[in-house]
């Protein structure tokens, strides 16, 4: 039985011994020499991982300025930064977005701009004390010129992610990336076998104080992630590093379309190999790593699971989804990531980086909780119109017009002889069709894709739709898209003006 | 051969792609079309042999031509090879290569625009 400690690993890695191998080298090593032997020959096993992570942010301090100026609102290139800290502290947030430029730039680019070394627009606002009396400022800065710049991460590494698609019959814009529609695509995250926190499921190695690759610097493990969830294979890591001593190659501002920005973040963690377990652990290869996939055509949190898949499905291009095939791309980067495992590698064989012990393992058994809301939410059931007019596809336009005169509507929908909605008509198709003179049926005059919500959809979700699409009724189906009635923008408003 | 077409509105009426493939016969394949008040833009596709006669045809009309040897200009700084352009694609222009790096393919493209929005790292850009 090999036992190692992390002191005789670094003594190793000091005398020029060590042996490091990346996580996908190991899959091979461990499956060749069995866990056994793997642990005896390899004594670190380097983990990367490079995507999208919302939840990461620096701390920023400026140092004073003459006058000094307790600094209350803060921007920086016009993206707000959290100031509620002393005088010239502030936290820049990856998705804080541009004031001027919208969803084009955010925090996530102001991260990058600092790293990359370029100057930065402070602009800061104060209320003005005996102590602060500057109300205003404005000035340029670069990474140089700050006291600390310290990269603080509340949920980093996800040990796995669900998969993204969407059934809908509209393209859905995500933080996954644009989700075409009818499974037009399906959209995953991850670097799978060379995943940290996969490679150490069960935390053996990695924990507070665990000595980590963070873009390019060495930083820290400070804590579980927000929202670690190791019961469900789906822990995360909170994460400090030094912005001054980061690669520009290793951190990524990032803007998702119609979602808004983010940053790219790397981070490695490297593995010792104390024993057989942990080295059983790190031989963790693609096929044995699920995801769920899920259908982000459902807005709602949770989202209807149609299918498990393997990371090694995933990477082939192609996975199948209810029969049918459809093609899988990566929203983070398997080549990025792969660099960073190497980087971390070679650090370790260099003598330029060594391990440190965890002062405190990270919990394994939390779960994550669900908002409690105690507002309550109105249904669209609880506010839409029931028992509504329907009508036939082939019925006359003449015949429509006098169903629209006689139950006072505006929205006919149409449905086929089984109920099923294949379509609805306004009183300004049928005003047009009359106008023009047009004789005929309503199947020639209806909107085939009609926007619908759920009886058990929020209002909200029922608003945000009547405002994207820019239209003023939608019909409420049922799963087998049946119309049980209607909900219009009338009804909403009523709503807020207090009275149904 | 990708090429971008202007109309200006005088002669916008005018069933011009049709007098061309007559003139020439050459199989014109229209990638996309668009036309409003400012005059029409096209992005078609010819041979490569056929190309020159393509082009004098079409000047000869008063249609201002540009050849896009490079429908698609990638931004190789900010790329990370992500791959969120590759299932967005309608015609498979990007590959994911063995070593994980994204590679594109500029004869497949047919100018959609796709990729262009699912980029996070706003390094595509349709060339014009």
């Amino acid at each position: 039985m090999v036992e190692k400690t992390v002191e005789e690993v670094n003594q190793k890695i000091r005398d020029g011994s060590v042996r490091v191998v990346t996580a996908e080298e190991m899959t091979e090593i461990v499956e060749a020499l069995g866990p056994k032997d793997a642990a005896k020959e390899v004594d670190v096993v380097t983990t990367g991982t490079f995507g999208a992570m919302c939840s990461s942010g620096a701390i920023l301090n400026f140092g004073h300025a003459d006058p000094p100026i307790k600094t209350q609102k803060v921007w920086l290139n016009d993206v707000e930064a959290y100031a509620g800290l002393a005088a010239v502290d502030v936290y820049i947030g990856a998705t804080q977005l541009s004031e001027s430029k919208g969803m084009e730039y955010g925090g996530g680019h102001v991260i990058e701009d600092l790293v990359s070394g370029k100057s930065v627009t402070l602009r800061a606002t104060g209320y003005g004390t005996d102590c602060y009396p500057l109300k205003n400022i404005e000035t340029t800065l670069t990474l140089e010129d700050l006291n600390q710049a310290a990269m603080i991460n509340p949920r980093n590494a996800y040990q796995r992610y669900n998969v993204a698609t969407n059934t809908s019959d509209q393209i859905m814009h995500t933080y996954m990336g644009p989700l075409l529609p009818n499974l037009g695509n399906a959209i995953y995250s991850g670097s799978g076998a060379l995943s940290p926190l996969f490679n150490d499921p069960t935390y053996a190695t990695i924990g507070i104080g665990t000595r980590i690759f963070l873009c390019g610097a060495q930083g820290y493990v400070i804590g579980e992630g927000t929202q670690h969830d190791p019961k469900s294979n789906m822990g995360t890591l909170m994460v400090k590093g030094n912005l001054k001593e980061m690669n520009p190659e290793f951190v990524k501002g990032a803007s998702f379309h119609k979602y808004g920005t983010t940053l790219y973040v790397g981070l490695g963690i490297p593995i010792p190999i104390l024993n057989e377990d942990v080295a059983l652990h790190t031989g963790i290869s693609d096929a044995e790593i699920r995801a769920e996939v899920l259908d982000y055509g459902v807005q709602r949190r949770d989202r209807p699971v149609l299918g498990k898949v393997t990371y090694e499905e995933l990477k082939s291009g192609r996975i199948e989804i209810d029969g049918k095939e459809v093609r899988t791309s990566a929203i983070s980067s398997l080549y990025m990531a792969r660099k960073v495992a190497e980087s971390l590698k070679d650090w370790i064989l260099k003598g330029e980086f060594t391990l440190s012990k965890p002062v405190e393992r990270l919990p394994t058994k939390l779960r994550v909780k669900s908002m409690r809301q105690t507002g309550g939410l109105p249904l669209v059931k609880d506010v839409m119109t029931d028992g509504i007019g329907t009508i036939k596809p082939d019925v006359g336009i003449e015949e429509a017009s006098k169903r629209i005169i006689k139950g006072e509507f505006n929205h006919l929908p149409v449905v086929s002889d089984d109920g099923r909605l294949v379509g609805i008509v306004t009183s300004w198709d049928i005003s047009r069709a009359v106008a023009l003179a047009k004789r005929g049926k309503v199947e020639q005059i209806m909107t085939r894709r009609v926007i619908v919500v759920s009886p058990s959809d929020p209002i909200d979700i029922a608003a945000r739709k009547l405002e994207q699409h820019n239209i003023s009724a939608l019909p409420v189906v049922d799963g087998k898209r049946k119309v049980i009635g209607i909900i219009t923008s009338e009804d909403l408003s009523k709503l807020l003006a207090g009275g149904t | 051969m990708k090429m971008l077409l202007h109309f200006t509105p005088q002669i916008i009426k005018k069933p011009l792609i049709a007098e061309v493939v007559l003139e020439t016969g050459v199989l014109v394949n229209i990638n996309k079309a668009t036309i409003d008040v400012t005059g029409g833009e096209l992005i078609i596709n010819v041979p490569d042999k056929d190309v020159n006669k393509v082009i004098k045809s079409f000047k000869s009309r008063g249609v201002d031509v540009v050849t896009l040897e490079k429908p698609i200009i990638r931004v190789d700084e900010e790329c990370v090879h992500c791959g969120a352009c590759i299932s967005v694609c309608p015609t498979n222009v990007f590959k994911c290569e063995v070593d994980d790096s994204i590679s594109l393919d500029h004869k497949e493209c047919i100018q959609c625009g796709a990729c262009i929005t699912a980029c996070p790292h706003n390094a595509l850009k349709l060339s014009r």
